[in-house]
């Protein structure tokens, strides 16, 4: 992946930062310009809690070359206390244990190498929650 | 706008074709429309490919089209819409005859999977890059997530998702041009191996090779051709959100129902007029909420509709006679015309086999992504 | 006097038996245990490194010391196991934890001591009044090599100390370091695993560093070690510190909290870091502490410390380290465990 798109996305990948539409209160994640319920363009900047439920998932078990040594590993959509909904892993469980309603907490993890000699690629991931 | 038809279809057969490359397999389709339709001449050329530049690494598809079917100077214009492309060229192609500004336009669509690409990173880009590749889904995953959402709204099980190939192979067995040409049991599907659960590899379309291509003139015109004609009498776009994420909910495809929508308003119908349909079976799911985003079925009762029989010849609403693109096979970009192909064949009462007995009113539903884009058009026996 | 604002750690969930090891190499599981006081160690997922752990350490650190990020002037990470060869672990983390950009970042390597070398200097960069706050970080996910006794001990984890001047949950009374040229364990460049000096490791190298750092700051500050609440010393594996501490004057049970050892295995750079935030997720006001960390090559840095009246309201901010030891965890076989540590030789 070339630096400077990874780059871009640090703020929203790596401290889960988010707007909020100033018109109608909706949470927007990851940051947009315009906002996707009221096209309104005034936005505060908020950060999502690192706490989530699951919407719905899967388990890949034929992964794109990138993640080949991890399959089967489950991934869903969660969702934030904010509102706000994200794609993540869910990982150090069961994969077959993961489904909607599942509790999870994001945690920071590398998500990707660029091979042998690319940059390490961060994010978050869901891993079951204590709560 | 005036009345539009299609007056010459064109069709390679699909599957692993090591022997045609992209420039061959689109210039034998759009020949064979051109002969069907008895002319050589076109006033216009729309081509859809999703990702001919990452397959083959050939951009700039229009001149090329142009140029290998001998019409250097022709205007052209590649579309994208990911597996939608298609469709959305037969839809440009409409607009242009419909608006008076060409006579002849040929939609094409062209995708040559089989070359050596990593066919799942291409695909992939069909999703949305940022918020959902990145972190290691898949194409089938996004589905898979769409199937498990929908078995928890509705009860959706893996056995409702293997009647949906289990008839798709049966058909696409009588097809000439399918990929697969073989039936399977019940048995074979659930027990073939897991991709993203609950989606096996039977739940899967193939990796296929393929063109199709259709010409369009204004309905006034023809009786000039030589093809049996049938008229669009109603084209529909629309958008749904990228991410699967940006979804109200994941379950039900919103961009499938709103086209489907503005292709019955302008066609002055509803889903109960529709006699024989094909619609975007690229995972077992998706005809199941397509079916149900159509209308054929009440939402819910998708999961039923293949193995009731609703949806297979002798139902109420016969889907994917061709044996859909689980069977017949999706190169992606030539999709949504060979679907339009298979629509007016049967229109005409072609089909053999497969004909729908006095089917008069056909639709052809064509999706992009994990449903972010689909284009819907309904067609007329003259 | 400046000390410990917050502290916080972190060790991966999976886990693997000494016996799954000796198994593997047709070694008796039971003789290693008793040789190396070894039950399980962490092992990383191929999702963690040294920059995952020290972001969960970090936020567990600043959790617990309440403060402003962006009042961290100073951020050090110690490891022998950097993700990049050239790019700092420090940037990624000080970006994850919402610090920056007015802060100085660096990335520090000594061996196992890489971790209290990043404390060292945070605690120097709060004492020299150019930073508010400074956080020093321990973490590792370092590579035993098949078959090689370092195996049953090499494990991942980390901790995070934030410094400061007010509001301290302990006090740093005494800091020293002792360092010499002694090339007891070591890696060249682009190896893939290191290589050490057998049983030249234990007496000229382990036993001479922290015997000589710990004796020497207990002679400059006047404590014996009857003193001391609670001692924690590098653990290598889990005969060194018991042995060292008790040659030291120190008693099992002064010991016991810090020696996690046995379940979590060598941290390496995390290693008495991890042992020093167990000590402080039990400690009382007023306890006195000792920390002695060793790295080869080698060194130790010696800290001691007072837990203050303020310590026991933030134990509870954030995850203990025994709730991570006996917690929720995952036991892998040999195999998974060779695949977790990219020991398997694979296409490109």
């Amino acid at each position: 992946m070339p630096s400077p798109r990874y780059h871009r996305e640090i703020p929203a990948r790596y401290r889960l930062e988010a707007r909020r539409c100033s018109d109608c209160e909706t949470v927007i994640y990851p940051p947009r310009k315009v906002c996707p319920s009221c096209r309104g363009q005034d936005m505060e900047t908020v950060h999502l809690s690192r706490e989530a439920e699951v919407v719905t998932s899967t388990v890949i078990h034929v992964p794109p070359d990138d993640f080949l040594n991890e399959a089967p590993y489950a991934m869903a959509v969660v969702e934030t206390p904010e509102g706000a909904r994200l794609m993540t892993q869910v990982v150090d469980c069961d994969p077959s244990q993961v489904g909607p309603g599942m509790k999870v907490d994001l945690e920071f993890r590398l998500i990707r190498k660029e091979g042998k000699s690319g940059i390490l690629c961060y994010g978050h991931k869901g891993v079951p929650s204590t709560r | 706008m005036r009345e539009v038809a299609i007056i010459g279809v064109g069709m390679t057969r699909f599957g692993e074709i090591w022997d045609m490359s992209l420039r061959d397999l689109v210039v034998e389709a759009g020949l064979g429309a051109l002969t069907d339709a008895g002319t050589d001449t076109v006033d216009s050329i729309y081509v859809g490919s999703m990702s001919s530049g990452q397959f083959v690494g050939q951009e700039h598809l229009a001149p090329l089209m142009a140029d290998h079917l001998g019409m250097v100077g022709v205007p052209a214009t590649r579309v994208e819409s990911a597996c939608a492309s298609g469709g959305l060229a037969l839809r440009q192609a409409f607009m242009e005859v419909a608006s008076g500004m060409s006579d002849l336009v040929l939609a094409a669509g062209v995708e040559k999977m089989n070359d050596g690409a990593d066919v799942t990173a291409v695909l992939a880009t069909a999703s949305d890059q940022e918020e959902e590749v990145y972190y290691g889904v898949t194409f089938p995953g996004l589905y898979a997530m769409i199937a498990r959402a929908h078995e928890q709204a509705h009860g959706t099980t893996e056995e409702d998702l293997s009647w949906v190939s289990v008839k798709a192979h049966r058909n696409g067995a009588k097809n000439p041009k399918a990929h697969f040409r073989r039936e399977f049991g019940l048995e074979d599907i659930m027990s073939s191996s897991m991709v993203a659960e609950p989606l096996r590899l039977l739940h899967c379309s193939p990796v296929t090779d393929g063109a199709a291509a259709v010409l369009l003139c204004p309905l006034e015109r023809a009786r000039e051709f030589s093809g049996q004609p049938v008229k669009i009498v109603g084209s529909g776009l629309a958008t749904g959100a990228l991410s699967l994420a940006s979804r109200p909910d994941p379950a039900f495809l919103d961009a499938v129902e709103l086209s489907g929508a503005r292709a019955y308003e302008m066609a002055g119908m509803g889903p109960e007029d529709v006699d024989v349909a094909e619609v975007h079976d690229c995972f077992a799911i998706a005809e199941i909420c397509c079916v149900e985003a159509l209308g054929f079925v009440e939402r819910g009762k998708g999961k039923d509709a293949a193995r009731d029989g609703i949806t297979d010849l002798g139902g109420s609403t016969p889907v994917n006679l061709s044996g859909g693109l689980k069977s017949k096979g999706h190169p992606v970009g030539a999709t949504g015309v060979a679907q339009a192909v298979t629509i007016v064949e049967q229109l005409r009462g072609g089909a053999g086999e497969l004909q729908v007995e006095g089917a008069r009113t056909g639709l052809a539903q064509n999706m992009g992504g994990s449903g972010a884009s689909s284009v819907v058009h309904i067609f007329q026996g003259v | 006097m400046p000390g410990i604002v917050g502290y916080g750690a972190f060790i991966p969930r999976n886990r693997i038996t000494s016996e799954e090891i000796a198994r593997q190499w047709g070694k008796d599981p039971e003789t290693i245990k008793r040789g190396l006081l070894l039950e399980e160690k962490s092992v990383p997922g191929l999702d963690e490194d040294t920059i995952t752990i020290s972001v969960a350490a970090g936020r567990a650190a600043l959790a617990r010391a309440g403060i402003d990020p962006l009042k961290v002037g100073a951020l050090y990470i110690g490891s022998e196991s950097h993700p990049y060869a050239v790019k700092p672990s420090g940037t990624v983390v000080l970006e994850a934890l919402g610090l920056g950009p007015e802060i100085h970042v660096a990335d520090f390597e000594f061996a196992c001591k890489a971790g209290t070398e990043a404390m060292s200097v945070a605690l120097a960069m709060v004492e020299s009044g150019r930073a508010d706050y400074a956080m020093g970080i321990g973490a590792d996910t370092s590579q035993g090599a098949p078959n090689d006794a370092l195996e049953f001990s090499a494990s991942a984890g980390g901790a995070a100390y934030v410094f400061g001047e007010t509001d301290l949950v302990a006090e740093v009374l005494e800091t020293y370091s002792y360092t010499s040229d002694t090339p007891d364990f070591w890696r060249r460049e682009g190896e893939f695993y290191p290589r050490h000096g057998g049983r030249f490791t234990g007496e000229p190298a382990y036993f001479q560093h922290v015997l000589s750092c710990t004796r020497a700051i207990l002679d400059r500050s006047g404590y014996e070690p009857g003193d001391f609440k609670h001692a924690v010393l590098h653990m290598p594996n889990g005969k060194f510190p018991l042995s060292a501490g008790k040659k030291l004057g120190f008693t099992r049970e002064q010991l016991e909290t810090g020696w996690i050892v046995n379940t979590m295995g060598n941290t390496y750079s995390g290693s008495s870091p991890t042992g020093l935030a167990a000590i402080l997720d039990i400690a009382e006001p007023d306890d006195l502490i000792l920390i002695t960390s060793f790295g080869s090559g080698a060194g130790s840095d010696a800290f001691i410390l007072r837990a203050t009246e303020l310590l026991p309201e933030r134990q509870a901010r954030a995850p203990s380290v025994r709730s991570m030891l006996d917690g929720p965890r995952k036991y892998v076989t040999y195999g998974q465990y060779a695949k977790l540590r990219e020991k398997i030789i694979v296409n490109d």
